[in-house]
């Protein structure tokens, strides 16, 4: 790859943008130079699972005489343009694309063809923006680590041998190995803001209807969410723009307007970091958890030092239910899921069989198609919606579902513009070490999963590095409150602009490239050699 | 499997039956539950009615059709029941190859009506049956078993059906009689039909009805084994399979077998109830509120504005055609039942305010009803045929006004449902302006008089020829005389002018030809 090519895919999708209106480049050649990227990466990386090359040059061709045409307009021509016009996006493998695969990470979905476009994708191709292929993730959004796919683990750059986190841990990858400024996940337990920390790049959770649901692939409807990952925040809130808003299809989207702040963060350091003046943030004790790496922590801390010093207000808080969050968002989620995932029966579409009697078939083709975390929750699910538990279960986690939203409704009542919070106890762990213990790996989204259960916007931006991996800071805010957020995660990254961290790349990416190098699930097969050796 | 022997005295002596009654009827609306399918697709080719949403694709979304739920508000007001003011939507969970998600959006605790009633009348008087609940729901697929080009056993679905409005309507189980059972069932439909919610065919699969029935001792309170009956596609194989389960249960009891819960089909041919599923194979549904759906809210002004746009209640119709317009409880019912002849009826009335209600009433279940079950051409008003209202009434007119008989008033009304054509013109095309002088037609009655004495002698030695003769004067006029003034002359000149008056005083002698061509 050209030494230009490997600078231009580093910039952020803000200046790409300047950069194809000036003519300084063309979408197809900025396209090319994150192809390039991603197909020699994918070795050592596999963020993802399928890279369509050829519609995404077609559909840079296409932008490139968009931007021709307003050019010629002059300059109100080209701001009349959409901010994403002719800039590479990676989707999650279950948003649907029409003609394209979208396999959920699971062997059941294998061979299905979507057969429309979802709302975001309709969106994103209104906007102009280039999608390149579909990211990896763990099966049906279950999981923290992207191991649980059914196509094979994705290495965090970082460190090819720990986990990039998950579920959407392929397109977390994807954009901090700058395969592409931009990316899309979903997050119904921290999906998006534990990736996001771990590979040390923004994400962010929208408020629940804030994003139309409409062709993603379901896990439990209640708590997910459509969110854009990025490197800054000016790139995740442009994102969040293009396809937030009111779906007619998804009658769960609210019909509240999307906000044009979103596009309009600031643009020097020194104001984003003067907005934080005066700034009331909470510091909830109880996301400061018994198992919290020190290292972590310590950044954490420091970030709100930061803040504080930037004239922020920062005061301890109680969100006193926290701690029923992880046992109630695991009868939430499965019950739903139990439910959402019951159509793969392999009649109409994906890997079914079809070789005994309308239930042999039936039970082959799930007991086959899904994983064993996708079986372990529907049976949680199953089991909590049954005769003679439901009550017990589903309806009690409903109702402490209600005490933890209630818990947040008191502090913004109280005031306070945001919270602020570590987004993961620990740093990226290494392959499988999580696996044998479904318990630990949930316990990677105990800050996460709260603002799920209470729909409310959160966001994760780097803060710095611990052991030479990164830590994500969380903000989380009251609903609709996502330019706010990412207000203040601008003056976040202005006050640190200059911090020694901001300017270190993921240390093992040129590695993923290399040939010799074993492949994310040869990593991970030896690690659970060395597992079972020990 | 042989029916059991039925025991001559009946198990109605010895037990009392408890039945409730499920409706399941699709809603008239042109498009589907949850998407925008259109619901037109009755013989369309497979699966040409469908999209990601009712074929259950990964990633949909449903969305509520106003219309449907509409349906169901404007049912719960007909049937007087309440409305609660947010209800919510459940997943009803199971898989079957006609359910593409592997559950139905069903509505479970919070229906949208519930504590409805419904009277009916029966050859043993008037009933109210209880109404629990009227909720909503999507249909499933359709599942066709056949064979392959290889021999092989294979099934097919159609998902054209799949996401179809339906409403299922549960009564209490305060039914005790078949014949009540199915007099409900002809009353919903009827109901249905009228407020215009459902179609309501049974035989098209519109309208399912399933009953649960159980026996118990007279005189006691605590329920008995129930057993579900399904395939009934008739009103009739309603009351039919109902008092069979009663006999075969009476009998079973009484043999001290112990009953199970089982689900019963319905074999019309043999007239016998089989076994389907036994209790072991019930479901648990796991019903849980739909997270894909938000809670609907119903306003009272969006009740208010369904209550205001409904027809009148066919129990309501029936009052006012007895109470005001003097109708026979008979009559009335038989014009209630048949949305058709209410049409026919209510527009003649309104052209013809002046006519008696009584002639409206049997020239619509006569003549006018028999074109209606001749012809299935239906005007935009609703009339049979290209029938004009304002015609109709002319024809009644003249009839009355004896201007026409009613033999030749048929072959107008034959001709002006044809071709449309006004009552006014035919009857001149036809040259049936109705001879009613006394003086034009005394010499026509004195010909026939002249021409037939053996008839004359027939009358006086106590012979019925009476009706000979009249008819004899008909044919020389070619139908143009007043049939009933020819009656009354020839009766003058056969036996003096005090027997008529007798005649003219009894009812039911010549006043309505009409009544008894009904069926």
């Amino acid at each position: 790859m050209p030494a230009d090519a490997l600078e231009l895919i580093r910039r952020p999708g803000h200046e790409l943008a300047a950069g194809l209106r000036s003519g300084e480049f063309s979408s197809v050649e900025l396209i090319d130079a994150h192809l390039a990227a991603a197909e020699r990466d994918n070795h050592g990386l596999h963020a993802w699972l399928t890279i369509e090359s050829a519609s995404a040059r077609a559909e840079a061709a296409v932008a490139d005489s968009r931007l021709a045409n307003a050019r010629r307009e002059g300059a109100a021509g080209l701001t009349a343009l959409p901010p994403l016009l002719g800039l590479p996006v990676a989707l999650k493998d279950l948003v649907s694309v029409a003609g394209g695969q979208c396999t959920a990470g699971s062997r059941i979905l294998a061979g299905y063809t979507a057969p429309y476009d979802a709302h975001i994708t309709e969106r994103l191709r209104a906007t102009g923006a280039v999608i390149l292929g579909k990211t990896n993730m763990d099966e049906f959004a279950m999981g923290s680590s992207t191991e649980h796919s059914a196509y094979g683990p994705t290495s965090n750059p970082w460190d090819l041998d720990r986990v990039p986190g998950g579920s959407s841990g392929g397109t977390a990858a994807a954009v901090a190995a700058f395969h592409a400024p931009f990316g899309i996940g979903t997050d119904t337990g921290g999906s998006i803001r534990q990736p996001a920390a771990l590979c040390g790049i923004v994400g962010l959770k929208p408020t629940y209807g804030r994003v139309s649901r409409y062709g993603i692939v379901a896990f439990a409807s209640s708590l997910d969410q459509i969110g854009p990952f990025a490197r800054d925040s000016r790139d995740a809130a442009a994102l969040l723009h293009s396809v937030a808003g009111r779906d007619e299809r998804d009658s769960t989207s609210a019909p509240v307007p999307v906000p044009e702040a979103l596009l309009a963060l600031a643009t020097s350091d020194d104001a984003a970091a003067g907005a934080l003046r005066g700034k009331r943030l909470g510091l909830p004790r109880e996301y400061f958890v018994a198992g919290m790496e020190l290292g972590v922590e310590g950044r954490v801390r420091e970030a709100v030092s930061a803040l504080q010093a930037a004239g922020a207000i920062v005061e301890e808080v109680s969100l006193p239910h926290t701690e029923y969050g992880l046992a109630t968002y695991y009868i939430v989620a499965p019950a739903e899921a139990s439910a959402n995932l019951a159509r793969y029966d392999g009649i109409r579409y994906g890997a079914g069989r079809r070789d005994g009697d309308t239930l042999a078939n039936e039970l082959a083709t799930r007991g086959e198609g899904f994983g064993a975390e996708v079986k372990r929750r529907i049976m949680l699910g199953t089991y909590a919606l049954s005769a003679g538990y439901y009550d017990a279960y589903y309806l009690k986690a409903q109702k402490v579902r209600t005490l933890i939203k209630a818990d947040f409704d008191r502090l913004w009542a109280q005031g306070f513009d945001a919270l602020v919070a570590p987004t993961s106890p620990t740093v990226a762990f290494r392959f499988g070490a999580r696996l044998a213990d479904p318990v630990s790996m949930y316990l990677s989204d105990a800050c996460t999963l709260p603002a799920n259960m209470a729909g409310l916007p959160g966001i994760s931006i780097p803060c710095g590095l611990s052991d030479g991996l990164p830590v994500g800071l969380q903000l989380i805010g009251a609903p609709w409150s996502e330019a706010e957020l990412l207000g203040l995660a601008r003056g976040y990254e202005g006050i640190t602009a200059s911090a020694s961290w901001r300017s270190l790349e993921p240390t093992q990416l040129a590695l993923a490239g290399d040939r010799g190098q074993p492949t994310p699930a040869e990593r991970a097969a030896s690690a659970a050699t060395l597992a079972g050796a020990a | 499997m042989t029916a059991p022997a039925i025991p001559a005295a009946s198990a109605s002596e010895r037990y009392e039956a408890v039945i409730g009654i499920e409706v399941h009827c699709q809603l008239r609306t042109a498009s589907k539950m949850f998407c925008s399918c259109s619901t037109a697709y009755d013989g369309a080719a497979p699966n040409s009615h469908t999209c990601p949403v009712c074929l259950g694709l990964p990633g949909a979304l449903p969305t509520i059709n106003r219309v449907a739920v509409e349906g169901v508000l404007a049912t719960g007001i007909a049937i007087g029941a309440t409305t609660p003011v947010a209800t919510r939507w459940d997943r009803k969970n199971y898989f079957y190859p006609d359910l593409p998600k592997g559950y139905q959006i069903s509505q479970y605790d919070l229906p949208l009506a519930a504590h409805g009633r419904l009277a009916i009348d029966t050859s043993s008087g008037s009933f109210v049956v209880g109404i629990q609940r009227a909720h909503l729901e999507e249909d499933t697929a359709k599942l066709i078993h056949g064979t392959d080009s290889a021999g092989r056993k294979i099934s097919l679905i159609d998902f054209n059906r799949s996401g179809a409005p339906l409403m299922e309507i549960v009564t209490e189980p305060s039914i005790r009689t078949a014949e009540q059972a199915r007099r409900y069932a002809e009353e919903l439909q009827l109901l249905l039909r009228t407020i215009g919610v459902s179609d309501a065919d049974m035989e098209r699969g519109q309208m399912r009805v399933e009953a649960n029935v159980s026996l118990r001792p007279r005189g006691t309170e605590p329920f008995g084994t129930r057993v579900e009956v399904k395939n009934m596609n008739s009103f009739r194989s309603v009351e039919r399979a109902i008092a069979f389960e009663i006999e075969r249960q009476a009998v079973a009891l009484d043999a001290g077998e112990i009953l199970t819960q089982d689900t019963r089909g319905w074999d019309d041919t043999r007239g016998v109830t089989y076994v389907m599923r036994s209790k072991e194979d019930s479901h648990d549904y796991r019903y849980f509120p739909e997270p894909d759906l938000p809670p609907l809210r119903v306003a009272p002004a969006w009740i208010e504005a369904v209550r205001a746009a409904l027809p009148e209640l066919p129990a309501a119709r029936r009052s006012r055609y007895t109470d005001e317009l003097g109708l026979s409880a008979y009559d009335a019912g038989v014009i209630v039942a048949e949305p058709d002849l209410v049409v026919a009826f209510e527009a003649i009335r309104t052209a013809g305010p002046e006519l008696p209600a009584k002639a409206i009433t049997n020239f619509v279940i006569g003549d006018y009803g028999r074109a209606l079950k001749e012809s299935s051409e239906r005007t935009p008003e609703g009339l049979v045929g290209r029938a004009n209202a304002a015609e109709l009434a002319d024809l009644l007119r003249r009839v009355g006004n004896a201007e026409l008989s009613r033999t030749n008033a048929r072959e107008v009304l034959a001709e002006h449902l044809s071709g449309g054509g006004t009552v006014g013109k035919i009857v001149e095309a036809k040259g049936f302006r109705q001879i009613s002088d006394r003086g034009a037609l005394g010499s026509a009655v004195d010909a026939v008089l002249a021409a037939n004495p053996a008839a004359i002698a027939d009358h006086r030695a106590g012979k019925p020829s009476l009706g000979f003769l009249v008819g004899q004067v008909m044919k020389a006029t070619r139908g143009q005389a007043n049939a009933e003034l020819v009656g009354t002359l020839l009766q003058e000149r056969l036996d003096g002018p005090a027997a008529v008056a007798e005649a003219v005083a009894d009812p039911d002698g010549v006043a309505h030809p009409d009544r008894t061509d009904r069926q």
